[in-house]
């Protein structure tokens, strides 16, 4: 069982055109609702439901089609790390964005 | 359901493989071709200068051409290599094998790390010669205050001579040129983990440097923002700015899939006996860029394509009259610049840390301190983007902590310079033109790094923001840094790579002109900033005349001394005497093969006993001893 385990890490995982014609289908539909939401005003719910989809979508695509799923130990380290450093940066402009009227003086 | 589509799909696949193969390649090339143009054509016709475009001039509609032509060439080499790397044999096109000795190899897809990086290296300098036109262009504006050109001339110029330098001579010289050509003979290996990647990183510079380039004939002209390309200014370039997000865009692409190629031949393609802490230095520092490469470019390509986007089609994103948020662009752009510029040094140091212990025959100082504080510099350069922000609408109690990121990233560069002096003591010496450019990097970037901490500490910044100080610090740390280190690794490498030696005679009087041409340059600079003078205007105060001046022949100077490289290397080929395997009795691998090496590098798989920088160590094998006629 290891071994066998193993020997997939190394060959590499071939995904088959179903999974991914599904996958693609799954994205194109997704990518409907992100409109489709556009024209509803959900409020503050807006931004969250924008999230969600676009998250779930980048989901599929890591998982499917960069093979997120079958990869193994360093290189989900490299994607991992591509999302830390996404979240550095996300985290370095709110600071600035949040923050920013603080110190607004009274007009 | 999906069976369905799926036998479909497979009856079009083999379908296709009936039809003659070029005309596959062929049709799939011209319907592509045929999307981008129509796509270009519209978003340049919708610029905002939209009246200029109602009415082309013969310009425009040329601009517009070498445009569209720069993007289909784009296409061309995507589908192409697509093709190519599928194993499609196209009849028009000959194979590595049949092309080996032949002169056309360096202008089609190789996957020969050696042809690749032999095309990086002509390409990136022949634009280091446009961008220093540029740039003698710009001290010829400024030699005398008044105005030469328009200052709408003068935006092109500076803006294009940093946008060439950066993206098209600097990164892809260190990094493709030397980085291709020396990183698989340093780990001992036949070539790049993945060749033909590796043929479409540098595929991809032409039709970017084509689509940038191309504003130089739009009406309204190129990018004129600056490199920075800082909104509202920005945004309200019209085709030139566009072609400059596009082609950045392109040339971004090409530094990702360069990265991890690196990476992967890094950690994967090592000889036997070359473990991590037997890596040469500059093996290191070209991982490291690879990491940065890699995690950094996508913030670039993503800033790049929301400009692109608020310009052709009316986005909001970066316009504060929609609704957007001009800062986010400063955020989002220095979080890869401020990495790319190690991008831009750290092979640099790579490139020094491999020549000092050579010309001094002593092992490295502190090798692993040399490497963690690489390792070091990467992860902080990560922390510190907002130092370029300082003078902006940032919240200003960010300002205290990358301040201290910024101060605390002097620390491991201080390091290397101990490192570097380390070694020089005591060593048996030897000024040849390497080292002598070695050691001008070594004390012009002390120069440079500490103007740097200059700029880092707010108070200080505040006030020399966007003046000439901060111009006098990039180029101590850029030219004087990164440009030098280039021309070490010239003289240091061209013999393997071409198989000839360059003059060392030329080659001193090259460098002394050089470093003297720079001083007078760059250093008065420090003073024009200081006192005030902005950076980016066409024009200044009468006060600073005379200085400017200076600066401008000093310019000059340096301009005209980098005939005299080109003169040497056309000179090597014709007369050069023919290089031996290892001109400078140095310890790497590369040295260990002819110069030029065979096609697969090495005659047979080596297995590696010692570390790269045992000089003067009796151990091994004879290429360990001191130089002959010591
Ligand atoms: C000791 C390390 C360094 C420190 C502390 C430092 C600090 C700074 C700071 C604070 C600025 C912003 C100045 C301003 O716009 O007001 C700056 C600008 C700049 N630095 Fe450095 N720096 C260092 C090393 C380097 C290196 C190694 C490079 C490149 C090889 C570099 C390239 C640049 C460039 C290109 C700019 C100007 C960007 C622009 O066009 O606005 N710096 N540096
Ligand atoms: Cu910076």
């Amino acid at each position: 069982m290891a071994k066998q385990s193993n020997h997939e890490a190394h060959v590499g995982h071939v995904t088959s055109p179903t999974t991914y014609l599904i996958a693609a289908g799954a994205l194109f539909v997704l990518t409907a609702l992100t409109v489709g939401a556009a024209f509803v005003d959900l409020g503050p719910l807006n931004d969250l439901v924008a999230l969600l989809i676009a998250g779930t979508k980048a989901a599929i695509i890591i998982v499917v089609f960069m093979h997120g799923r079958y990869t193994s130990g360093i290189t989900r380290l490299a994607m991992v790390a591509g999302l830390i450093w996404l979240a550095l940066l996300i985290l370095g402009v709110m600071d600035d964005y949040l923050t920013r009227d603080w110190l607004m003086t009274p007009s | 359901m999906v069976g369905h589509i799926v036998t479909f799909v497979q009856h079009l696949q083999a379908h296709a493989r009936q039809l003659p193969r070029l005309g596959r390649a062929g049709s799939a090339f011209l319907l592509a071709l045929l999307l981008v143009m129509v796509g270009t054509g519209q978003a340049l016709a919708q610029a905002p200068e939209g009246t200029a475009n109602a009415n082309p001039t013969l310009t425009t509609m040329l601009g517009i051409t070498m445009g569209v032509l720069g993007v289909g060439l784009l296409t061309a080499v995507l589908i192409s290599f697509v093709v190519w790397a599928t194993g499609t044999r196209n009849p028009l096109i000959p194979t590595d094998e049949e092309m080996e000795h032949s002169f056309r190899r360096y202008f089609w897809f190789s996957v020969d790390h050696k042809v690749i990086g032999i095309q990086y290296f002509w390409t990136s300098l022949f634009f280091f010669f446009i961008g220093g036109l540029m740039a003698l262009l710009v001290r010829w504006e400024l030699a005398q205050p008044g105005l030469t050109f328009t200052p709408d001339q003068y935006n092109q110029f500076f803006t294009m001579h940093a946008t060439i330098m950066i993206f098209l001579f600097i990164i892809p010289m260190l990094v493709g040129a030397f980085g291709n050509y020396a990183v698989p003979l340093m780990v001992g290996t036949f070539d790049m983990a993945f060749p033909k990647l590796n043929a479409l990183s540098y595929w991809l510079v032409p039709p970017g440097a084509l689509i940038i380039m191309a504003g130089f004939l739009a009406e309204s002209g190129t990018a004129k923002a600056g490199w920075t390309s800082y909104p509202p200014v920005a945004l309200q370039g019209g085709a030139g700015q566009m072609l400059w997000l596009l082609g950045v865009f392109v040339l971004g692409w090409s530094s990702i899939v360069g990265g991890m190629n690196f990476l992967v031949t890094i950690m994967n393609m090592r000889t036997k006996g070359v473990h991590y802490f037997r890596l040469p230095l500059f093996v290191w520092a070209i991982a490291t860029t690879a990491v940065l490469a890699v995690l950094g470019t996508p913030s670039l390509a993503a800033a790049v394509t929301l400009q692109f986007m608020n310009i052709a089609f009316g986005f909001p994103f970066f316009d504060a009259a929609k609704g957007g948020n001009p800062l986010m662009w400063q955020h989002v752009f220095w979080f890869y610049s401020h990495p790319a510029v190690y991008i831009m040094i750290l092979p640099a140091f790579g490139i020094v840390s491999e020549i000092i212990p050579v010309f001094s025959r002593k092992p490295l100082f502190g090798y692993r301190a040399l490497v963690y504080a690489t390792a070091g510099i990467g992860v902080l350069s990560f922390l510190v983007w907002a130092h370029h922000m300082f003078a902006s609408a940032m919240f200003p109690w960010l300002r205290i902590p990358f301040m201290l990121t910024t101060m605390l990233i002097a620390v491991p560069t201080g390091i290397k310079i101990f490192n570097w002096l380390g070694t020089l003591a005591f060593g048996k010496i030897r000024l040849e033109t390497p080292m002598l450019f070695s050691l001008a990097l070594v004390s012009m970037f002390v120069i440079g790094g500490i103007s740097g901490v200059f700029l880092g500490s707010v108070p200080v910044d505040l006030h020399l923001h966007d003046t000439y100080f901060v111009v006098a610090h990039i180029h101590y740390v850029l030219f004087g840094g990164s440009a030098f280190a280039i021309f070490g690794g010239i003289y240091y490498w061209f013999p393997k790579m071409f198989g000839r030696m360059l003059n060392e005679s030329l080659g001193k009087i090259h460098f002394w002109l050089s470093f003297i041409g720079f001083n007078v340059a760059f250093l008065p600079m420090h003073a024009v900033g200081a006192l005030g003078m902005p950076r980016r205007y066409a024009d200044y105060d009468i006060a600073f005349t005379e200085l400017n001046l200076t600066i401008s022949i000093g310019a000059f100077l340096l301009g005209f001394a980098q005939l005299i490289l080109i003169y040497n290397m056309l000179r090597a080929f014709q007369v050069g005497k023919v290089a031996p395997a290892n001109p400078w009795n140095a310890r790497t691998l590369e040295w260990l093969t002819t110069s030029p090496p065979p096609h697969y590098n090495f005659e047979e798989p080596l297995t590696v006993d010692h570390d790269p920088y045992d000089y003067g160590r009796r151990i091994s094998s004879p290429e360990a001893l001191p130089v002959p006629g010591d």
